[in-house]
Protein backbone atom coordinates (compact mmCIF):
# COMPACT_ATOMS: atom_id res chain seq x y z
CA UNK A 1 0.00 0.00 0.00
CA UNK A 2 1.38 3.06 -0.87
CA UNK A 3 1.47 5.76 1.72
CA UNK A 4 -0.52 8.82 -0.27
CA UNK A 5 1.97 11.29 2.20
CA UNK A 6 4.50 10.81 0.21
CA UNK A 7 5.16 11.29 -3.53
CA UNK A 8 6.34 8.24 -5.28
CA UNK A 9 9.69 6.87 -3.97
CA UNK A 10 9.96 9.31 -0.77
CA UNK A 11 11.71 11.92 -2.77
CA UNK A 12 10.18 14.82 -4.55
CA UNK A 13 9.95 15.18 -8.72
CA UNK A 14 12.44 17.79 -8.37
CA UNK A 15 14.91 16.14 -6.29
CA UNK A 16 14.82 13.05 -8.12
CA UNK A 17 15.47 14.91 -11.55
CA UNK A 18 18.56 16.17 -10.14
CA UNK A 19 19.84 12.74 -8.81
CA UNK A 20 19.53 11.56 -12.07
CA UNK A 21 21.41 14.19 -14.58
CA UNK A 22 24.24 13.05 -11.54
CA UNK A 23 23.49 9.08 -12.39
CA UNK A 24 23.40 10.36 -16.05
CA UNK A 25 26.56 12.60 -16.25
CA UNK A 26 28.36 9.63 -14.23
CA UNK A 27 27.33 7.14 -16.81
CA UNK A 28 28.42 8.80 -19.11
CA UNK A 29 32.15 9.54 -17.51
CA UNK A 30 32.64 5.91 -16.04
CA UNK A 31 33.88 6.23 -12.69
CA UNK A 32 34.35 9.71 -12.22
CA UNK A 33 32.38 11.50 -8.53
CA UNK A 34 29.82 13.40 -9.49
CA UNK A 35 28.77 15.86 -6.63
CA UNK A 36 25.21 15.81 -5.87
CA UNK A 37 23.16 17.51 -3.31
CA UNK A 38 21.83 14.46 -1.28
CA UNK A 39 19.00 15.03 0.74
CA UNK A 40 17.89 14.44 4.37
CA UNK A 41 16.45 11.15 4.37
CA UNK A 42 14.19 9.09 7.07
CA UNK A 43 17.69 6.87 8.63
CA UNK A 44 20.76 7.48 9.56
CA UNK A 45 23.69 7.88 7.27
CA UNK A 46 25.37 4.56 8.05
CA UNK A 47 21.99 3.06 6.52
CA UNK A 48 22.79 3.81 3.21
CA UNK A 49 21.06 6.84 2.05
CA UNK A 50 23.44 7.75 -0.90
CA UNK A 51 21.89 4.16 -1.94
CA UNK A 52 18.55 4.53 -0.93
CA UNK A 53 18.59 8.32 -3.03
CA UNK A 54 19.91 6.26 -6.31
CA UNK A 55 17.37 3.64 -6.22
CA UNK A 56 14.31 6.00 -5.25
CA UNK A 57 15.66 8.26 -8.63
CA UNK A 58 15.63 4.82 -10.26
CA UNK A 59 12.42 3.20 -9.73
CA UNK A 60 9.57 3.20 -11.59
CA UNK A 61 6.19 1.58 -10.37
CA UNK A 62 6.66 -1.74 -12.53
CA UNK A 63 9.89 -2.51 -10.86
CA UNK A 64 11.20 -5.29 -8.39
CA UNK A 65 13.34 -4.43 -6.00
CA UNK A 66 15.27 -6.22 -3.58
CA UNK A 67 17.81 -5.16 -1.15
CA UNK A 68 20.84 -6.98 0.30
CA UNK A 69 23.25 -6.59 2.90
CA UNK A 70 26.20 -8.54 3.63
CA UNK A 71 24.93 -10.99 1.16
CA UNK A 72 21.23 -11.75 3.27
CA UNK A 73 17.92 -10.06 2.85
CA UNK A 74 16.50 -10.91 6.17
CA UNK A 75 19.18 -8.00 7.85
CA UNK A 76 17.30 -5.66 9.70
CA UNK A 77 18.98 -3.03 7.48
CA UNK A 78 18.12 -4.72 4.06
CA UNK A 79 14.16 -5.33 5.78
CA UNK A 80 13.79 -1.41 6.96
CA UNK A 81 14.90 -0.60 3.34
CA UNK A 82 12.97 -2.63 1.36
CA UNK A 83 9.83 -1.85 3.71
CA UNK A 84 10.38 1.86 2.95
CA UNK A 85 9.84 1.54 -0.80
CA UNK A 86 7.06 -0.80 -0.58
CA UNK A 87 5.43 2.29 1.46
CA UNK A 88 6.70 5.23 -0.60
CA UNK A 89 6.77 3.38 -3.66
CA UNK A 90 4.41 0.56 -3.74
CA UNK A 91 6.90 -1.35 -5.70
CA UNK A 92 7.28 -5.34 -5.62
CA UNK A 93 10.25 -6.72 -3.76
CA UNK A 94 11.43 -9.85 -3.98
CA UNK A 95 14.43 -11.98 -2.59
CA UNK A 96 15.44 -13.62 -6.19
CA UNK A 97 18.11 -12.34 -8.00
CA UNK A 98 16.35 -13.29 -11.08
CA UNK A 99 13.02 -11.34 -10.60
CA UNK A 100 14.58 -8.24 -9.40
CA UNK A 101 14.86 -4.95 -12.01
CA UNK A 102 16.66 -3.11 -9.17
CA UNK A 103 18.76 -4.23 -6.52
CA UNK A 104 20.30 -2.48 -3.64
CA UNK A 105 23.68 -3.39 -2.12
CA UNK A 106 25.66 -3.05 1.03
CA UNK A 107 29.19 -5.33 1.11
CA UNK A 108 27.99 -8.00 -1.92
CA UNK A 109 27.27 -8.59 -5.81
CA UNK A 110 24.53 -11.51 -6.59
CA UNK A 111 26.49 -14.49 -7.25
CA UNK A 112 24.11 -15.26 -10.09
CA UNK A 113 24.87 -13.45 -13.67
CA UNK A 114 23.02 -10.09 -13.82
CA UNK A 115 21.13 -9.11 -16.97
CA UNK A 116 20.69 -5.74 -19.04
CA UNK A 117 17.42 -5.66 -17.52
CA UNK A 118 18.59 -5.24 -14.47
CA UNK A 119 20.24 -1.99 -12.23
CA UNK A 120 22.70 -2.76 -9.11
CA UNK A 121 22.78 -0.01 -6.61
CA UNK A 122 25.33 0.00 -4.24
CA UNK A 123 25.31 1.47 -0.89
CA UNK A 124 28.93 3.75 -0.83
CA UNK A 125 30.61 5.00 2.49
CA UNK A 126 33.81 6.77 1.48
CA UNK A 127 33.85 6.90 -2.36
CA UNK A 128 37.65 8.52 -2.91
CA UNK A 129 39.44 6.17 -2.66
CA UNK A 130 42.92 8.02 -3.24
CA UNK A 131 41.67 9.42 0.39
CA UNK A 132 43.71 7.29 2.94
CA UNK A 133 46.93 8.35 1.91
CA UNK A 134 46.03 12.40 0.80
CA UNK A 135 43.17 13.66 2.94
CA UNK A 136 43.49 17.21 1.20
CA UNK A 137 40.40 17.17 -1.38
CA UNK A 138 41.62 19.78 -3.60
CA UNK A 139 44.80 17.63 -4.33
CA UNK A 140 42.57 14.19 -4.60
CA UNK A 141 40.69 16.02 -7.28
CA UNK A 142 43.59 17.85 -9.52
CA UNK A 143 45.01 13.63 -9.27
CA UNK A 144 42.08 12.18 -10.59
CA UNK A 145 41.76 15.25 -13.16
CA UNK A 146 45.54 14.89 -14.27
CA UNK A 147 45.54 10.73 -13.77
CA UNK A 148 47.78 11.00 -10.75
CA UNK A 149 47.66 7.61 -9.47
CA UNK A 150 51.12 6.58 -8.12
CA UNK A 151 50.14 6.78 -4.79
CA UNK A 152 47.28 3.90 -5.35
CA UNK A 153 50.52 1.60 -5.92
CA UNK A 154 52.21 3.03 -3.09
CA UNK A 155 49.16 1.86 -0.69
CA UNK A 156 49.71 -1.35 -2.32
CA UNK A 157 53.34 -1.65 -1.87
CA UNK A 158 53.46 -0.87 1.93
CA UNK A 159 50.54 -3.81 2.00
CA UNK A 160 52.58 -6.14 0.45
CA UNK A 161 56.29 -4.76 2.56
CA UNK A 162 53.81 -5.12 5.76
CA UNK A 163 52.20 -8.50 5.11
CA UNK A 164 54.02 -10.15 2.23
CA UNK A 165 50.90 -10.20 0.03
CA UNK A 166 48.56 -7.55 -0.88
CA UNK A 167 46.38 -7.74 2.08
CA UNK A 168 43.86 -5.14 0.99
CA UNK A 169 40.44 -7.48 0.68
CA UNK A 170 37.11 -5.07 1.09
CA UNK A 171 36.98 -1.87 -0.95
CA UNK A 172 40.16 -2.87 -3.16
CA UNK A 173 40.76 0.14 -5.80
CA UNK A 174 39.74 -0.68 -9.66
CA UNK A 175 40.66 0.95 -12.65
CA UNK A 176 37.72 1.72 -15.08
CA UNK A 177 37.98 2.20 -18.90
CA UNK A 178 42.02 3.06 -18.30
CA UNK A 179 40.98 6.05 -16.90
CA UNK A 180 39.07 6.61 -13.49
CA UNK A 181 40.34 4.90 -10.23
CA UNK A 182 37.53 4.23 -8.17
CA UNK A 183 36.66 2.68 -4.56
CA UNK A 184 34.17 -0.56 -5.66
CA UNK A 185 32.61 0.53 -2.22
CA UNK A 186 33.57 -2.12 0.89
CA UNK A 187 32.45 -5.17 -1.52
CA UNK A 188 35.31 -8.56 -0.64
CA UNK A 189 37.47 -8.21 -3.44
CA UNK A 190 36.11 -11.82 -4.64
CA UNK A 191 33.20 -9.37 -6.07
CA UNK A 192 36.08 -7.63 -8.06
CA UNK A 193 35.92 -9.30 -11.11
CA UNK A 194 32.09 -9.22 -11.74
CA UNK A 195 32.06 -5.83 -12.00
CA UNK A 196 33.73 -6.30 -15.15
CA UNK A 197 31.64 -6.22 -18.23
CA UNK A 198 28.69 -6.90 -16.18
CA UNK A 199 25.59 -6.38 -18.39
CA UNK A 200 23.56 -4.62 -15.44
CA UNK A 201 23.74 -0.84 -15.04
CA UNK A 202 25.67 -0.39 -11.43
CA UNK A 203 25.34 2.49 -9.78
CA UNK A 204 26.93 4.10 -6.80
CA UNK A 205 25.57 6.26 -4.30
CA UNK A 206 27.46 8.04 -1.20
CA UNK A 207 25.06 10.08 0.54
CA UNK A 208 27.07 11.53 3.51
CA UNK A 209 29.98 12.52 1.23
CA UNK A 210 27.35 13.19 -1.33
CA UNK A 211 28.95 11.34 -4.15
CA UNK A 212 27.00 9.33 -7.02
CA UNK A 213 29.51 7.58 -9.49
CA UNK A 214 28.54 4.94 -11.92
CA UNK A 215 29.66 1.85 -14.21
CA UNK A 216 27.59 1.61 -17.81
CA UNK A 217 26.95 -2.06 -18.80
CA UNK A 218 30.26 -3.57 -20.01
CA UNK A 219 32.68 -1.53 -18.76
CA UNK A 220 36.01 -2.42 -18.52
CA UNK A 221 37.14 -2.58 -15.06
CA UNK A 222 40.50 -3.51 -13.55
CA UNK A 223 41.62 -4.74 -9.91
CA UNK A 224 44.75 -2.75 -9.25
CA UNK A 225 48.14 -5.00 -8.59
CA UNK A 226 51.69 -5.56 -9.28
CA UNK A 227 53.13 -7.77 -12.14
CA UNK A 228 54.89 -10.22 -9.04
CA UNK A 229 51.93 -9.45 -7.41
CA UNK A 230 48.82 -10.09 -9.27
CA UNK A 231 45.71 -9.33 -7.87
CA UNK A 232 43.82 -12.56 -6.98
CA UNK A 233 39.78 -12.91 -6.30
CA UNK A 234 40.49 -15.33 -2.96
CA UNK A 235 37.80 -16.37 -1.05
CA UNK A 236 37.65 -19.20 1.79
CA UNK A 237 38.90 -22.60 0.05
CA UNK A 238 35.83 -24.62 1.26
CA UNK A 239 33.07 -25.54 -0.83
CA UNK A 240 29.61 -24.59 0.57
CA UNK A 241 28.01 -26.34 4.05
CA UNK A 242 24.68 -25.91 3.32
CA UNK A 243 24.02 -26.06 -0.87
CA UNK A 244 27.92 -27.48 -1.81
CA UNK A 245 28.95 -24.59 -3.83
CA UNK A 246 32.37 -24.22 -4.73
CA UNK A 247 31.86 -21.13 -6.60
CA UNK A 248 30.74 -18.83 -4.02
CA UNK A 249 31.86 -15.69 -1.87
CA UNK A 250 31.41 -17.64 1.83
CA UNK A 251 31.21 -16.82 5.86
CA UNK A 252 32.43 -18.41 8.40
CA UNK A 253 30.27 -18.95 10.85
CA UNK A 254 30.51 -20.56 14.43
CA UNK A 255 28.09 -23.53 14.91
CA UNK A 256 28.45 -24.20 18.43
CA UNK A 257 30.40 -23.14 21.84
CA UNK A 258 32.86 -25.91 21.41
CA UNK A 259 34.36 -23.86 18.11
CA UNK A 260 32.78 -25.87 16.19
CA UNK A 261 32.64 -23.49 12.55
CA UNK A 262 31.17 -24.20 9.14
CA UNK A 263 31.51 -22.12 5.33
CA UNK A 264 27.93 -21.11 4.06
CA UNK A 265 27.29 -18.73 1.19
CA UNK A 266 27.09 -15.10 1.87
CA UNK A 267 24.24 -14.84 -0.75
CA UNK A 268 21.21 -16.42 0.49
CA UNK A 269 19.47 -16.35 -2.03
CA UNK A 270 22.20 -18.10 -4.11
CA UNK A 271 22.41 -20.87 -1.96
CA UNK A 272 18.35 -21.44 -0.76
CA UNK A 273 18.26 -21.61 -4.71
CA UNK A 274 20.42 -24.35 -5.02
CA UNK A 275 19.29 -26.50 -2.35
CA UNK A 276 16.09 -26.13 -3.75
CA UNK A 277 17.26 -27.78 -6.44
CA UNK A 278 18.29 -30.39 -4.58
CA UNK A 279 22.33 -29.26 -4.26
CA UNK A 280 23.41 -30.21 -0.62
CA UNK A 281 26.78 -29.87 1.32
CA UNK A 282 28.41 -31.60 4.06
CA UNK A 283 27.27 -30.12 6.84
CA UNK A 284 23.15 -29.65 5.57
CA UNK A 285 20.77 -31.16 8.12
CA UNK B 1 75.21 24.34 -26.21
CA UNK B 2 71.58 24.45 -25.71
CA UNK B 3 71.18 25.84 -21.63
CA UNK B 4 69.47 23.03 -19.69
CA UNK B 5 67.47 26.05 -18.20
CA UNK B 6 66.90 29.46 -19.18
CA UNK B 7 65.26 31.87 -17.04
CA UNK B 8 64.22 35.06 -18.32
CA UNK B 9 63.37 38.10 -16.80
CA UNK B 10 61.61 36.24 -13.66
CA UNK B 11 59.39 39.00 -11.28
CA UNK B 12 57.26 37.88 -8.31
CA UNK B 13 55.65 40.47 -6.22
CA UNK B 14 53.38 39.78 -2.98
CA UNK B 15 50.97 42.60 -3.49
CA UNK B 16 53.07 45.50 -3.48
CA UNK B 17 56.21 43.84 -1.79
CA UNK B 18 58.65 42.28 -4.81
CA UNK B 19 59.78 39.30 -3.95
CA UNK B 20 61.99 38.84 -6.62
CA UNK B 21 62.56 41.07 -9.51
CA UNK B 22 63.79 40.49 -13.38
CA UNK B 23 66.24 37.57 -12.43
CA UNK B 24 67.74 36.13 -15.35
CA UNK B 25 70.22 33.35 -16.45
CA UNK B 26 71.33 30.20 -18.39
CA UNK B 27 72.23 27.04 -16.69
CA UNK B 28 74.08 24.30 -18.51
CA UNK B 29 74.13 20.50 -18.27
CA UNK B 30 76.01 19.79 -15.31
CA UNK B 31 76.10 22.96 -13.56
CA UNK B 32 75.35 23.92 -10.24
CA UNK B 33 74.24 26.95 -9.62
CA UNK B 34 74.25 28.36 -6.17
CA UNK B 35 71.99 31.47 -4.73
CA UNK B 36 72.75 33.44 -1.92
CA UNK B 37 71.68 35.99 -0.46
CA UNK B 38 70.19 37.04 3.36
CA UNK B 39 67.19 36.25 4.71
CA UNK B 40 63.90 37.92 3.31
CA UNK B 41 66.24 38.75 -0.09
CA UNK B 42 63.79 36.49 -2.61
CA UNK B 43 65.96 32.93 -2.93
CA UNK B 44 63.03 30.96 -2.53
CA UNK B 45 60.81 32.96 -3.94
CA UNK B 46 62.65 32.91 -7.32
CA UNK B 47 63.65 29.10 -6.51
CA UNK B 48 59.47 28.09 -6.23
CA UNK B 49 58.99 30.49 -9.51
CA UNK B 50 61.52 28.45 -11.19
CA UNK B 51 60.17 24.70 -9.75
CA UNK B 52 56.74 25.65 -11.05
CA UNK B 53 55.45 25.96 -7.41
CA UNK B 54 54.57 29.81 -7.78
CA UNK B 55 53.20 31.73 -10.59
CA UNK B 56 55.62 34.25 -11.75
CA UNK B 57 53.76 37.68 -12.68
CA UNK B 58 56.30 37.89 -15.68
CA UNK B 59 59.21 36.08 -17.26
CA UNK B 60 59.94 32.73 -18.66
CA UNK B 61 61.67 29.26 -17.27
CA UNK B 62 63.06 27.76 -20.39
CA UNK B 63 63.54 23.98 -19.60
CA UNK B 64 65.29 21.86 -22.22
CA UNK B 65 62.39 18.71 -22.29
CA UNK B 66 63.25 15.48 -24.05
CA UNK B 67 59.99 15.23 -25.96
CA UNK B 68 59.86 18.90 -27.45
CA UNK B 69 63.22 20.75 -26.61
CA UNK B 70 63.53 23.64 -24.72
CA UNK B 71 59.67 24.92 -23.51
CA UNK B 72 58.33 27.73 -21.39
CA UNK B 73 57.26 25.69 -18.18
CA UNK B 74 55.72 28.60 -16.79
CA UNK B 75 53.04 28.59 -19.66
CA UNK B 76 53.34 25.06 -20.30
CA UNK B 77 50.15 22.83 -19.06
CA UNK B 78 49.60 21.70 -15.55
CA UNK B 79 49.70 18.00 -16.53
CA UNK B 80 53.06 18.55 -18.38
CA UNK B 81 54.51 20.24 -15.97
CA UNK B 82 53.59 17.96 -13.21
CA UNK B 83 55.05 15.20 -15.11
CA UNK B 84 58.24 17.22 -15.61
CA UNK B 85 58.49 17.87 -11.52
CA UNK B 86 58.11 14.06 -11.38
CA UNK B 87 60.60 13.17 -13.53
CA UNK B 88 63.39 15.28 -15.20
CA UNK B 89 63.14 17.74 -12.32
CA UNK B 90 63.06 17.00 -8.22
CA UNK B 91 62.61 19.37 -5.08
CA UNK B 92 65.29 19.43 -2.04
CA UNK B 93 62.96 21.17 0.68
CA UNK B 94 64.66 22.80 3.48
CA UNK B 95 62.45 20.76 6.14
CA UNK B 96 62.40 16.99 5.24
CA UNK B 97 58.67 16.53 6.27
CA UNK B 98 57.64 18.53 3.96
CA UNK B 99 59.30 16.46 0.99
CA UNK B 100 58.72 13.42 2.68
CA UNK B 101 55.11 11.06 3.43
CA UNK B 102 55.60 10.71 6.99
CA UNK B 103 53.22 7.99 6.93
CA UNK B 104 54.73 5.86 4.49
CA UNK B 105 57.84 3.69 5.10
CA UNK B 106 60.94 4.54 3.79
CA UNK B 107 61.17 1.95 0.71
CA UNK B 108 57.40 3.49 -0.22
CA UNK B 109 58.94 7.28 0.13
CA UNK B 110 61.69 6.29 -2.28
CA UNK B 111 59.41 3.84 -4.80
CA UNK B 112 56.38 6.48 -4.75
CA UNK B 113 58.26 8.04 -7.96
CA UNK B 114 58.77 4.94 -9.53
CA UNK B 115 55.34 3.89 -9.39
CA UNK B 116 53.92 7.34 -10.35
CA UNK B 117 55.79 6.90 -13.42
CA UNK B 118 53.98 3.93 -14.17
CA UNK B 119 56.41 1.41 -12.66
CA UNK B 120 54.51 -1.91 -11.99
CA UNK B 121 57.18 -4.83 -10.25
CA UNK B 122 57.11 -4.94 -7.28
CA UNK B 123 60.64 -6.70 -6.44
CA UNK B 124 62.34 -4.25 -9.01
CA UNK B 125 60.97 -1.11 -6.86
CA UNK B 126 61.56 -2.40 -3.99
CA UNK B 127 65.18 -3.15 -4.87
CA UNK B 128 65.62 0.06 -6.49
CA UNK B 129 64.23 1.86 -2.81
CA UNK B 130 66.94 -0.72 -1.21
CA UNK B 131 69.57 0.40 -3.47
CA UNK B 132 68.99 4.30 -3.18
CA UNK B 133 68.57 3.68 0.74
CA UNK B 134 72.61 2.55 0.77
CA UNK B 135 73.26 5.35 -2.22
CA UNK B 136 72.82 7.97 0.50
CA UNK B 137 74.44 6.09 3.40
CA UNK B 138 70.89 4.57 4.83
CA UNK B 139 70.70 0.55 5.95
CA UNK B 140 68.74 -1.39 3.11
CA UNK B 141 67.31 -2.68 6.86
CA UNK B 142 65.48 0.19 7.40
CA UNK B 143 63.28 -0.14 4.26
CA UNK B 144 59.91 -0.63 5.94
CA UNK B 145 60.79 1.80 8.59
CA UNK B 146 58.75 5.22 8.96
CA UNK B 147 61.07 8.35 8.41
CA UNK B 148 59.35 9.48 11.51
CA UNK B 149 61.71 6.95 13.57
CA UNK B 150 64.75 8.35 11.56
CA UNK B 151 66.91 11.57 12.85
CA UNK B 152 67.42 14.65 10.76
CA UNK B 153 69.93 13.87 8.69
CA UNK B 154 68.26 10.56 8.12
CA UNK B 155 65.30 11.96 6.86
CA UNK B 156 66.72 14.45 4.63
CA UNK B 157 69.26 11.66 2.71
CA UNK B 158 65.85 9.90 2.58
CA UNK B 159 64.42 12.60 0.94
CA UNK B 160 67.43 13.06 -1.67
CA UNK B 161 66.86 9.44 -2.45
CA UNK B 162 63.29 9.81 -2.84
CA UNK B 163 64.12 12.71 -5.44
CA UNK B 164 67.00 11.14 -7.45
CA UNK B 165 65.48 7.86 -7.97
CA UNK B 166 63.90 8.44 -11.35
CA UNK B 167 67.01 9.92 -12.58
CA UNK B 168 65.90 13.41 -13.17
CA UNK B 169 68.23 16.22 -14.92
CA UNK B 170 67.50 19.29 -12.41
CA UNK B 171 67.26 19.05 -8.90
CA UNK B 172 66.16 21.97 -6.88
CA UNK B 173 67.37 22.82 -3.40
CA UNK B 174 66.01 25.11 -0.76
CA UNK B 175 68.51 25.45 2.10
CA UNK B 176 69.18 21.76 2.20
CA UNK B 177 71.73 21.63 5.20
CA UNK B 178 69.46 24.04 7.36
CA UNK B 179 68.83 22.88 10.76
CA UNK B 180 71.15 20.32 10.77
CA UNK B 181 74.32 20.02 12.76
CA UNK B 182 77.04 21.43 11.59
CA UNK B 183 78.96 17.18 11.19
CA UNK B 184 75.72 16.26 9.82
CA UNK B 185 75.56 19.35 7.25
CA UNK B 186 78.87 17.74 5.95
CA UNK B 187 78.35 14.83 5.78
CA UNK B 188 75.44 15.73 3.96
CA UNK B 189 77.32 18.21 1.73
CA UNK B 190 80.01 15.54 0.50
CA UNK B 191 76.98 13.18 -0.03
CA UNK B 192 75.06 15.53 -2.45
CA UNK B 193 78.62 16.46 -4.30
CA UNK B 194 79.60 13.12 -4.71
CA UNK B 195 76.02 12.32 -6.38
CA UNK B 196 75.92 15.63 -8.69
CA UNK B 197 79.18 14.44 -9.87
CA UNK B 198 78.32 10.64 -10.61
CA UNK B 199 74.80 11.53 -11.94
CA UNK B 200 75.69 14.77 -13.48
CA UNK B 201 72.94 16.58 -11.99
CA UNK B 202 72.63 20.05 -12.93
CA UNK B 203 71.71 21.86 -9.54
CA UNK B 204 70.19 24.82 -8.18
CA UNK B 205 71.21 25.68 -4.45
CA UNK B 206 69.65 28.16 -2.24
CA UNK B 207 71.67 28.74 0.69
CA UNK B 208 72.61 31.80 3.57
CA UNK B 209 75.55 29.59 4.10
CA UNK B 210 78.88 30.77 2.09
CA UNK B 211 80.59 27.52 3.02
CA UNK B 212 77.63 25.11 0.86
CA UNK B 213 78.31 27.00 -2.09
CA UNK B 214 81.76 27.18 -2.03
CA UNK B 215 81.47 23.38 -1.60
CA UNK B 216 79.04 22.86 -4.11
CA UNK B 217 78.57 25.76 -6.71
CA UNK B 218 79.97 26.15 -10.29
CA UNK B 219 78.36 29.72 -10.12
CA UNK B 220 76.91 31.96 -8.06
CA UNK B 221 74.01 35.00 -8.36
CA UNK B 222 73.96 37.01 -4.85
CA UNK B 223 70.33 38.45 -4.00
CA UNK B 224 69.73 41.24 -2.19
CA UNK B 225 66.01 42.74 -1.81
CA UNK B 226 64.76 40.64 -4.77
CA UNK B 227 67.60 41.67 -7.40
CA UNK B 228 70.79 39.85 -8.50
CA UNK B 229 72.92 42.46 -7.67
CA UNK B 230 76.68 39.57 -8.51
CA UNK B 231 76.81 36.59 -10.57
CA UNK B 232 80.03 34.51 -11.50
CA UNK B 233 81.69 31.96 -11.38
CA UNK B 234 81.97 31.01 -7.22
CA UNK B 235 85.46 31.27 -6.50
CA UNK B 236 85.62 34.52 -8.34
CA UNK B 237 82.53 36.34 -6.45
CA UNK B 238 83.86 34.77 -2.84
CA UNK B 239 87.59 35.55 -3.53
CA UNK B 240 86.68 38.61 -5.41
CA UNK B 241 83.66 40.32 -4.59
CA UNK B 242 82.62 43.54 -6.77
CA UNK B 243 79.87 44.78 -5.17
CA UNK B 244 80.04 46.34 -1.88
CA UNK B 245 76.37 44.19 -0.39
CA UNK B 246 78.64 40.87 -1.85
CA UNK B 247 82.37 42.35 0.27
CA UNK B 248 79.76 42.54 3.07
CA UNK B 249 78.25 39.11 2.76
CA UNK B 250 81.54 37.80 2.09
CA UNK B 251 83.75 39.19 5.04
CA UNK B 252 81.31 38.62 7.76
CA UNK B 253 81.34 35.25 6.65
CA UNK B 254 84.84 34.92 6.58
CA UNK B 255 85.08 36.82 10.25
CA UNK B 256 83.00 33.69 11.24
N1 LIG C 1 53.76 34.29 0.76
C1 LIG C 1 54.31 35.50 0.93
N2 LIG C 1 53.50 36.58 1.07
C2 LIG C 1 54.03 37.82 1.20
N3 LIG C 1 55.33 38.09 1.21
C3 LIG C 1 56.19 37.05 1.08
C4 LIG C 1 55.72 35.71 0.92
N4 LIG C 1 56.78 34.89 0.81
C5 LIG C 1 57.87 35.70 0.87
N5 LIG C 1 57.53 36.99 1.03
C6 LIG C 1 58.44 38.14 1.11
O1 LIG C 1 59.20 38.17 -0.07
C7 LIG C 1 60.55 38.45 0.21
C8 LIG C 1 61.44 37.31 -0.24
O2 LIG C 1 61.17 36.17 0.57
P1 LIG C 1 61.89 34.76 0.34
O3 LIG C 1 61.85 34.47 -1.11
O4 LIG C 1 61.29 33.80 1.26
O5 LIG C 1 63.38 35.10 0.76
P2 LIG C 1 64.57 34.14 1.22
O6 LIG C 1 64.26 32.75 0.76
O7 LIG C 1 65.75 34.72 0.55
O8 LIG C 1 64.66 34.24 2.69
C9 LIG C 1 60.62 38.70 1.72
O9 LIG C 1 60.51 40.08 1.92
C10 LIG C 1 59.43 37.98 2.25
O10 LIG C 1 58.94 38.60 3.42
MG1 LIG D 1 64.12 30.93 1.94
Amino acid sequence: MTDQAYNFAYLDEQTKRMIRRAILKGLAIPGYQVPFASREMPMPYGWGTGGVQVSAAVLTPDDTFKVIDQGADDTTNAVSIRTFFERTAGVATTTATADASVIQTRHRIPEDQLSEEQILVYQVPIPEPLRFLEPRESETRKMHSLEEYGLMHVKLYEDISCHGHIATSYAYPVRVEGRYVMDPSPIPKFDNPKMADMAAIQLFGAGREQRIYALPPYTKVVSLDFEDHPFEASKADHPCGMCGAEDSYLDELIVDDTGGRMFVCSDTDYCEARQAAGHKGKDAA
Amino acid sequence: MTPLLSVKGITKRYGAHIGCADVSFDLYPGEVMGIVGESGSGKSTLLNCMAGHLVPDAGQVVFDTRVAGPTDTVTMSEPERRMLSRTDWAFVHQHARDGLRMGVSAGGNVGERLMAVGERHYGDIRGKAADWLERVEIDAGRIDDRPTTFSGGMQQRLQIARNLVTGPRLVFMDEPTGGLDVSVQARLLDLVRGLVRDMGLSAIIVTHDLAVVRLLADRLMVMKSGHVIEAGLTDQVLDDPQHAYSQLLVSSVLQV
